[in-house]
C-alpha cells in the first residue's frame, strides 16, 4: 500500500473509533445537536444520519461506479424496511434470521427488476427504474391483505426483537448497529469498487462498446453492481424500520429516491466519503430547517420571504440547483481542488459519462 | 356495454390528458436529450393560476372557464420558457445534470405551492355544462370527457401541423434526426430549445386546467402523480416520437381504466407490467428509432 492509502486508512480508523465511543462523551454542538451526545435524541438523529449515509453509499455505487442514473433506488430501502416488518409480524422468525430473509427477498426483488431496467441505459432507464418504485409505491399504499398498513405504515412488530434494540432507553445500542452498519456498506462498496466486477462496470460507465469488443459483458457486471447497490439499500431500510419503530409510505415512494440522488450529488459524485457526508449533512439540515420553519423569527417576516423560508423542502431543492450549477464535483470535488489533489475523477465527468447520448440506447444482452 | 362505453370514454379522457404531458416531454427528449422533472410543476401551476382566474370571473360561466384555460396554457409556456433559458441553458449538452437541475426544480417548487395554497386539495368547479353527462349507447358520459378529448386532438392536430408546415418546425424535426447537422448548416438549434420547451409548457398547462377539471379538484402534487405516467407513457410509444405518445397515451390509459374495473384495480401494475414486456421486445418503444 503507498503512504496516502496508509493515510487514509489511519483516518477512517480514528473516525469511525470516535463515532464509537461518542455515546460514552458529553459532547455539546449547539445547532446541530438537539443535546450533548449521550442523550438518546442526540445518538437517535445521528444514527437516522448513518441510514441515510448507508442508503447514499448505495446509490452512489450506481450512479458513481456503474453510472447508472436510477430513479428507482427507494423501492429496495422501502423494501428492507417494509419486508423486515411484514417477516417480524407475520412470522415467529427471530430478529437475525428475519433480517437475513428480508435481504434476500430484496435481492431477488432488485434482480428482477435489474434484468429488466438494463435493457435500457441513461435517461430511458430512470424512467423504467421510476415505474417499478412507483409500483412498489402503489402496491404499499393499497394495503393488501393489510400487510403494509396502508397510508397509516407499518409499525415494528417488538415481540421477537432482542429487548436490547427496543425502546428509547436502548437508543446506544442501535446506535452503535447503526454506525456497524455503515462501515459494513462501506467496506461492500469499496470490495465491489475494488473487485474485477466493479471495474468492467466503471469501464462500461466509460465506452460501453469498447468494453464489449474486449469480449468483457457489460450487462453482467452493472446487473451485479445493481443488485449489491440494491441490498445495501434494503440493508440501510431494516436499520430505518428498528431505529424509527416503524415505516411509512414515504420509504418507498419517488420523493425518497429524489432525496438520495440529492444527498449524493451534494456530497459529489464518484466519491464514497462524499456520499457519507452528503447523506449525513442532508439529514442534519433538513431536521434543522423543520425547526427554523416553525420558528418565530420566521414567522414574523413578510408574506413573500416567510411562504418560501418555512418549506424546508424550497430551501433543499434551490441549493441543490446551486450545487449542480454552480459547484459540479459537490463537497468532494470542492475539498479535492482546494487541497489540490486531482487524483480521482470530477462528479462532472462521472455524470457526463453516465449519459448516453442517445447513440446507445439499446442495449442488448448477451445470451 | 354501457359500462364498456363509459370505461372507453374515461380512457380517451385520461389518455388525452397523459397525452397533453407526455407530447411536451417526448418533443424535449427527442431534440435535447432532457427528460424534464419539472414539467409536472408547469402542469400544477397552470391548474392553480388557471383556477385563480376563474375564480375572479365567474368559475360557472364559460368566458371564465376559457379564460382559465389561456391563462393555464400561457403559464405553462411562460414558466417553461424561463426554465429553459435560466436553468437549462447554462448547462449545455451536460444531459444528466439538466435533468439533475429539473429534479430540484420539481422539488423546490412543488414545496412552494405547498407553501402558498397548502397541502390539501382544493375543489374546482366549471360551467353547468361539463358536469352533465351525455348518453352514447346507454352510458351517461360526463361531458368533460369530450371536451378534453377534443382539445387534446386539436393540440395534436396543431403541433403536427406546426412541424410539419413551418420553418421552426422542420429545424425542430431536423434536430431530433441528427442536430450536428442542422448546427453545421449554421442554424442557431438553440431557439429551437426553448420553442420546445415553450410548446411543451403551453401543453402541460393548459393539460392542467383540463386535468382539474377531470379530477374535481387542484393540488400541489397533481402533476407529480400524472408525469410518471406520462414517464411510462413516452417510453412505451417511443421517446422523441409525438405520434408514439399519442398513441401510446391512448393504450396506456384504456389499459389502465379496463384494468382498473375488470381486474380488481389492478390497473397500476398491469401499466408497469406492459411497460416491462415492451422493453423486453421492443427496447426503443412501439414507434421509437430502432439503433442501428
Amino acid at each position: 500500500m503507498r503512504r496516502s492509502s496508509w493515510t487514509s486508512l489511519g483516518l477512517g480508523v480514528a473516525v469511525v473509533t470516535l463515532l464509537a465511543v461518542l455515546p460514552l462523551l458529553a459532547i455539546q454542538v449547539p445547532g446541530v445537536l438537539p443535546g450533548p451526545t449521550y442523550t438518546p435524541g442526540a445518538l437517535q438523529l445521528l444514527a437516522l444520519c448513518m441510514v441515510y449515509a448507508t442508503l447514499a453509499l448505495s446509490y452512489n455505487m450506481l450512479l458513481g461506479t456503474g453510472g447508472m442514473l436510477s430513479f428507482g433506488h427507494a423501492l429496495y430501502f422501502g423494501g428492507g424496511a417494509y419486508g423486515l416488518g411484514i417477516v417480524l409480524e407475520r412470522t415467529d422468525l427471530s430478529l437475525w434470521p428475519a433480517v437475513a430473509l428480508t435481504l434476500l427477498g430484496a435481492l431477488a426483488v432488485a434482480l428482477v427488476t435489474g434484468a429488466v431496467s438494463l435493457r435500457v441505459s441513461g435517461i430511458p432507464f430512470a424512467m423504467v427504474t421510476l415505474a417499478f418504485a412507483q409500483a412498489g409505491s402503489v402496491l404499499v399504499r393499497r394495503n393488501p391483505d393489510g400487510l403494509t398498513g396502508g397510508d397509516e405504515g407499518l409499525s415494528l412488530d417488538t415481540e421477537h426483537v432482542p429487548a436490547a434494540l427496543v425502546g428509547v432507553v436502548h437508543t446506544r445500542n442501535l446506535y452503535w448497529l447503526a454506525l456497524a452498519v455503515v462501515v459494513i456498506a462501506y467496506l461492500a462498496v469499496l470490495w465491489v469498487d475494488r473487485s474485477r466486477v466493479g471495474h468492467v462496470a466503471a469501464a462500461s460507465r466509460e465506452n460501453e462498446l469498447r468494453v464489449r469488443s474486449l469480449g468483457l459483458q457489460p450487462y453482467t457486471a452493472k446487473l451485479f453492481v445493481f443488485v449489491v447497490g440494491g441490498a445495501v439499500a434494503s440493508l440501510a431500510g431494516v436499520l430505518y424500520l428498528l431505529l424509527q419503530s416503524g415505516t411509512v409510505p414515504r420509504s418507498v415512494g419517488a420523493d425518497l429516491t429524489v432525496t438520495v440522488l440529492v444527498m449524493v450529488v451534494l456530497g459529489g459524485v464518484g466519491s464514497r466519503w462524499g456520499a457519507i457526508v452528503g447523506g449525513v449533512i442532508y439529514t442534519l439540515l433538513n431536521q434543522r430547517l423543520t425547526l427554523l420553519a416553525g420558528s418565530d423569527a420566521i414567522e414574523s417576516l413578510p408574506t413573500v420571504l416567510h411562504v418560501p423560508l418555512s418549506e424546508p423542502m424550497f430551501i433543499l431543492g434551490a441549493l441543490f440547483i446551486a450545487v449542480v450549477l454552480f459547484m459540479p464535483g459537490g463537497i468532494a470535488g470542492a475539498a479535492r481542488s482546494g487541497f489540490g489533489r486531482g487524483r480521482s475523477r470530477s462528479g462532472a465527468t462521472v455524470l457526463e459519462a453516465a449519459d448516453d447520448q442517445g447513440e446507445q440506447r439499446v442495449l442488448e444482452p448477451q445470451p | 356495454m354501457s359500462t364498456f362505453v363509459l370505461l372507453l370514454a374515461t380512457g380517451l379522457g385520461l389518455g388525452a390528458l397523459y397525452f397533453l404531458v407526455a407530447s411536451g416531454l417526448s418533443l424535449i427528449y427527442g431534440l435535447m436529450h432532457v427528460l424534464n422533472f419539472a414539467h409536472g410543476s408547469f402542469l400544477t401551476l397552470g391548474a392553480f393560476l388557471g383556477w385563480a382566474v376563474a375564480q375572479r370571473m365567474d368559475p360557472s360561466s364559460w368566458t371564465g372557464f376559457v379564460a382559465s384555460v389561456l391563462v393555464g396554457a400561457l403559464v405553462g409556456a411562460l414558466v417553461a420558457t424561463l426554465t429553459e433559458l435560466l436553468l437549462i441553458r447554462p448547462l449545455y449538452d451536460r444531459h444528466i445534470e439538466q435533468v439533475l437541475v429539473t429534479v430540484g426544480l420539481s422539488l423546490a417548487t412543488v414545496a412552494l405551492f405547498e407553501g402558498i395554497w397548502g397541502t390539501d386539495a382544493d375543489f374546482i368547479r366549471g360551467p353547468a355544462w361539463l358536469d352533465e353527462t351525455t348518453g352514447v349507447l346507454g352510458a351517461r358520459i360526463p361531458n368533460d370527457r369530450f371536451l378534453i378529448i377534443a382539445v387534446a386532438v386539436l393540440v395534436l392536430v396543431a403541433i403536427v401541423v406546426f412541424l410539419r408546415r413551418t420553418r421552426y418546425g422542420m429545424i425542430i424535426r431536423a434536430g431530433v434526426e441528427n442536430r450536428a447537422m442542422v448546427t453545421a448548416l449554421g442554424i442557431d438549434v438553440r431557439r429551437a430549445f426553448t420553442l420546445v420547451f415553450a410548446i411543451g409548457g403551453a401543453a402541460a398547462g393548459l393539460g392542467g386546467v383540463l386535468a382539474s377539471h377531470y379530477f374535481g379538484y387542484v393540488s400541489p402534487t397533481l402533476g407529480g402523480s400524472l408525469l410518471i405516467f406520462a414517464f411510462i407513457v413516452t417510453v412505451i410509444g417511443g421517446l422523441g416520437s409525438l405520434t408514439g405518445a399519442a398513441v401510446a397515451s391512448v393504450l396506456v390509459a384504456l389499459l389502465q381504466q379496463f384494468a382498473n374495473y375488470y381486474a380488481g384495480g389492478t390497473g397500476d401494475f398491469v401499466i408497469v407490467l406492459a411497460l416491462a414486456v415492451v422493453l423486453l421486445v421492443r427496447p426503443a418503444g412501439i414507434l421509437g428509432k430502432v439503433a442501428a
